[in-house]
């Protein structure tokens, strides 16, 4: 009941989608689109994993008076208070939207810009061209980086007035992006897409059964 | 009392607490943090039952149990299912939320397979080889004969360094070799992309302060 | 040299401060991924219906709002139909609000010219979900209304009656669309993403996969210039100009200042 049923579950809706694909047959789709549709109710109850996570980490904290635990009263009052006028007034409510456009908008916004600090302070600190390899990347990034802006071209067409050739920054990022970019790329989607197939089989199969967890 | 300038400082000040960080650690960057992942979190359940839980499975029991759509008594089975994720609460109970993790895991696994293969794996082997069918119409200028050949060491070369079940040594090395500088040129891409994309969240968030909060800009 | 990384910090902001304050105006040339997405939107006729997924929240709004926004009024001005949709939980308060700002300024009328469908969990079932029966994923839209009460979705079912599906994207939505929709259900889509993502679009680019392809706040000052409507992706690549010539210089004094050390070390 513990380790089989979950398996021969996998297994089922697993070869269910592969056959469907290749049946045209209309029990074939009606198996199909009722997968879906069963996918889809489940789906949303997972919910409740991130939820009781979230919470009994933040609870752990609590109890145990870890450093900083006062903060994770302040999660518990921003939860709280999201969750009780969003349920109560659904999620067009004014004041929820209020909420959302004026504190958690901001904030997601404005945590994730920080990146451009640390971004610049790497490439000055780390960004050195200490071997072939590592000055092949460097260039590309001051190509690309440069070729991203109006002023690149700006630059060039300024130093470069005497000659016939206008907008190259931007030309040649372009071309590093379609030529040895994509080649690259391509090289990982390959590789990556053999490596989810493979691991996909290996599921269905219960070859590969670490989403089952620990325990008996 | 207007709550729209209330919230324009309040939004002003939640996200000069964030930047205060870059001083260094604090108690108001820390308060921020905080707040941020609750509230996130709080708007995500209110979302996910408004737009999830309610359409896909309330509805459906309640046309079920009302008589309103006897169809939807089949329902119910996915919506027992899925209950079954609330045995994460009960210790003792908690290998119950195999059952639904089975199934979520077993249909993304099969419905993949023939997806990934054909979007990623033939479609990619065909964009590669395909400039080859105009070289031999005649269409390709010599730089595009050029661009096809590369495009195709490139892939071999960058496919080589990733295969490991043959030693790396002898031309093997050198194409591995010619593969690191292809990755090198692509990092280097997501690189220069990444920058703008971080710098263009940083320009919003000043935009935001000098326009709409200190009135500086238009 | 050692230099204490808050003093960079500053040259970052003020790189972003004094050229927002100049207003400084350099003209951007239009690249080829995004002048084949605007030809192909602009390719549609009148009452055509372009599906539109927002799959970004607030963290990637300063890329992708000013070319969701661009487009919108390039479908708004052709009188092609727009469905919108979205993937991120974070997301519907936001695009919301993005759908009606623009709406109102071309005097759009909700249910006929556009629908905002809103939010479902589950992103691979919700993709194949619409490619069996819209209704079967969205039986209301954001607002409430019954789904088969909108005038604009009397004759809209599935991907066979939508003409375009563009994805506005932050993270690995976009290859969850053209895996699944594109190829199961022939659905053309075109994409804007973020930054991060750029790259690894260009494969998918090559083998016609993708349509277009709008590239962050480049490609949306770039769509923003061939629509003619210029606004903050035009201005804030103008003012990034500046931070990317500074990382630049940073860069190369780093390296110089590398070099002059092991030399001298040598």
């Amino acid at each position: 009941m513990k380790r089989q049923v979950p398996l021969a579950l996998c297994f089922v809706f697993g070869i269910a989608m592969i056959f469907t694909r290749f049946s045209p047959h209309s029990v074939s789709q009606w198996i199909y689109e009722e997968v879906i549709s069963w996918v889809l109710i489940i789906g949303p109850f997972a919910l409740v994993l991130a939820t009781v996570t979230l919470i009994q980490t933040h609870t752990t904290r609590i109890r145990r008076r870890t450093e900083h635990w006062q903060y994770s009263l302040v999660v518990f009052a921003g939860l709280t208070i999201m969750v009780v006028i969003g349920i109560r007034f659904g999620p067009q409510d004014s004041i929820f939207e209020w909420l959302y456009n004026n504190v958690q908008l901001p904030m997601d916004a404005t945590m994730f810009s920080l990146l451009a600090f640390f971004i610049a302070s790497a490439a000055y600190r780390a960004f050195r061209a200490r071997t072939f390899e590592a000055s092949l990347l460097l260039l590309t990034a001051v190509v690309v980086m440069m070729g991203n802006v109006p002023m690149g071209d700006f630059i060039w067409n300024t130093i470069m007035s005497w000659s016939p050739w206008a907008d190259k920054v931007s030309e040649a990022r372009q071309w590093i992006l379609d030529n040895p970019n994509l080649s690259a790329r391509r090289g990982i989607i390959l590789g990556v897409s053999l490596g989810v197939i493979s691991q996909s089989i290996r599921i269905i199969l219960g070859i590969e059964r670490s989403y089952l967890g620990g325990g008996d | 009392m207007d709550w729209n300038l209330i919230g324009i400082w309040i939004a002003a000040f939640l996200t000069l607490s964030i930047y205060s960080v870059l001083y260094q650690d604090n108690p108001f960057y820390r308060f921020a943090e905080h707040l941020f992942v609750g509230v996130s979190v709080g708007y995500g359940i209110v979302l996910s039952i408004y737009q999830g839980l309610i359409p896909f499975a309330w509805k459906p029991f309640e046309a079920a149990v009302t008589g309103e759509s006897f169809i939807g008594f089949i329902k119910l089975i996915p919506i027992c299912i899925g209950l079954l994720f609330f045995a994460r609460l009960s210790p003792r109970h908690t290998w119950l939320i195999r059952y639904p993790i089975a199934i979520l895991i077993g249909f993304g696994s099969g419905i993949a397979i023939p997806n990934v293969l054909r979007a990623n794996i033939f479609e990619q082997t065909r964009g590669t080889i395909e400039p080859f069918a105009d070289i031999y119409a005649g269409t390709l200028t010599g730089w595009g004969i050029f661009e096809a050949i590369l495009m195709v060491v490139g892939v071999v070369c960058t496919l080589t360094y990733f295969f490991f079940s043959v030693e790396h040594r002898g031309p093997v090395k050198w194409l591995s070799k010619v593969g690191i500088a292809f990755l090198m040129i692509g990092f280097g891409s997501a690189f220069g992309n990444t920058v703008m994309g971080r710098v263009a969240l940083l320009i919003q968030r000043v935009d935001f302060l000098l326009g709409d909060w200190l009135n500086i800009i238009s | 040299m050692n230099m204490d990384r808050r003093i960079v910090f500053i040259l970052v902001a003020l790189a972003v401060i004094i050229p927002m304050l100049l207003s400084v105006n350099l003209p951007v040339s239009v690249s080829e991924p995004t002048q084949k997405f605007y030809d192909y939107v602009e390719a549609l006729p009148a009452g055509s219906t372009i599906m539109i997924a927002f799959d970004y929240g607030p963290s990637s709004l300063a890329e992708l709002n000013p070319m969701a926004k661009a487009l919108l009024k390039q479908c708004f001005d052709k009188d092609i139909r727009v469905i919108g949709i979205t993937l991120a939980v974070d997301a519907p308060t936001l695009i919301s609000a993005l759908i009606q700002e623009v709406a109102a300024e071309k005097e759009a009328v909700e249910g006929e010219d556009y629908v905002f469908l809103g939010y479902r969990p589950g992103e691979v079932q919700v993709i194949l979900g619409i490619g069996t029966d819209i209704a079967s994923v969205y039986d209301t839209d954001y607002n409430g209304t019954a789904i088969s009460e909108i005038p604009m979705m009397q004759n809209i079912t599935n991907y066979d009656q939508i003409d375009l599906l563009v994805d506005f994207a932050s993270s690995d939505t976009i290859e969850s669309w053209i895996i699944y929709a594109n190829v199961q259900y022939n659905q053309k889509i075109a994409a804007g993403v973020t930054g991060v993502i750029i790259a690894q679009m260009f494969p998918y680019l090559q083998t016609g996969q993708l349509v277009g392809l709008l590239s962050g706040i480049l490609g949306a000052a770039e769509y923003e210039n061939l629509v003619g409507a210029p606004a903050k992706g035009m201005q804030w690549i103008n003012v990034e100009s500046f931070v990317h010539l500074l990382i630049v210089v940073l860069v190369i004094v780093g390296n110089i200042t590398y070099f002059i050390h092991r030399s001298r070390e040598e």
